[in-house]
C-alpha cells in the first residue's frame, strides 16, 4: 500500500512527530511505500538543521534525514508555513535577506500542491498533529 | 490532474487563535487549483471561524471573511457544521458570513467514510 504523511506539529513540544516517525519505519518494515511525508504548520520544524538535542535526547530532523537517506524518501516542508515561521533553505534566505538559512540538506522546499499530488498517488494519507 | 479525489478537511479550532483556520483554507484552495473536489467540516468552536464581520485587525490579524468568501468562487460549497455546535455557541446560520449545509453527529461517521481522503487541522 503507498502511504503519505502529514506532519502538523514541532518536535519536543509534540509527540506527534515521533509517532509519524516510528508510523513510517512501522510501514516501510512491513513493505509498504512511503511517497512522502509532508511537513506542515509548526511541522515544519522538523526540517531544521539548528535542532540541538541534548546528548541523552533524541534529534527529531537528524532522524528524519537518516530514515530519509536510508529508504530514499521524498521529505518535503510546506514552503509558505515554514518561511514564516523562519525555516529557510539558502535561496530563500537569500530571498529575504536573511543572515543564514537552517533547512536540512536532506529536505525539500516546497508548495501545498506536493501535499495534494502526493494524496491523489497515495493510498491513504495520515494526519499526525493535526 | 486527472485522477479524482473527495478530499474532507476537519477544523476544530476558532479562527485567529491559532493558524487553523487559515492553513486549512490554503489546503482547500490548493485542492480547488488542482480540481480536486474539498469539503470543509467545521466542529466545535470552528464554527466561529464563520461568523460575520470579524475585525481581527484589532489583534493584528489578517480578515479570514473575504478568503471565506471566496471559496464559492473555487467550487468549494459544501461548508458542513454540526447543529449542535451552532447551538452551544448560540448562533443561527443567518449569522455567518457564508452558506452553509447543517448535519447531525449521526451523518458523521458516513460523511467520512464517503472521502478519499480527510485531513484535520
Amino acid at each position: 500500500m503507498i502511504f503519505t504523511l502529514i506532519v502538523q506539529a514541532s518536535p519536543y513540544q509534540h509527540q506527534a512527530p515521533e509517532t509519524a516517525l516510528r508510523f513510517a519505519k512501522a510501514l516501510l518494515r512491513q513493505g509498504h511505500t512511503l511517497h512522502r511525508i509532508f511537513f506542515y504548520r509548526d511541522g515544519v520544524h522538523n526540517g531544521s538543521a539548528l535542532v540541538s538535542s541534548p546528548r541523552d535526547e533524541q534529534n527529531l530532523p537528524e532522524q528524519w534525514q537518516a530514515l530519509a537517506e536510508e529508504h530514499d524518501l521524498d521529505i518535503v516542508v510546506c514552503i509558505a508555513a515554514a518561511i514564516r515561521r523562519g525555516v529557510l533553505d539558502a535561496t530563500e534566505a537569500k530571498r529575504y535577506e536573511r543572515r543564514g538559512d537552517n533547512l536540512h540538506s536532506a529536505f525539500e522546499l516546497s508548495g501545498l500542491g506536493q501535499l495534494v499530488e502526493a494524496s491523489l498517488a497515495s493510498d491513504r494519507v495520515i494526519t499526525f498533529g493535526g | 490532474m486527472s485522477i479524482n479525489k473527495r478530499f474532507l478537511l476537519i477544523s476544530r479550532s476558532a479562527p485567529y487563535g491559532t493558524s487553523a483556520a487559515r492553513e486549512m483554507l490554503d489546503i482547500a484552495l490548493t485542492c480547488s487549483v488542482f480540481e480536486q473536489p474539498v469539503t470543509l467540516l467545521l466542529l466545535g468552536d470552528a464554527v466561529l471561524q464563520l461568523i460575520r464581520d470579524h475585525r481581527p485587525d484589532e489583534v493584528s490579524q489578517k480578515n479570514l471573511n473575504a478568503l471565506q468568501a471566496s471559496l464559492a468562487m473555487y467550487d468549494i460549497d459544501r461548508i458542513l457544521i454540526p447543529e449542535t455546535a451552532l447551538q452551544k455557541h448560540g448562533l443561527s446560520t443567518d449569522q455567518l458570513s457564508i452558506p452553509i449545509e447543517l448535519i447531525n453527529a449521526e451523518q458523521l461517521p458516513a460523511l467520512i467514510a464517503e472521502h478519499d481522503i480527510v485531513i484535520t487541522i
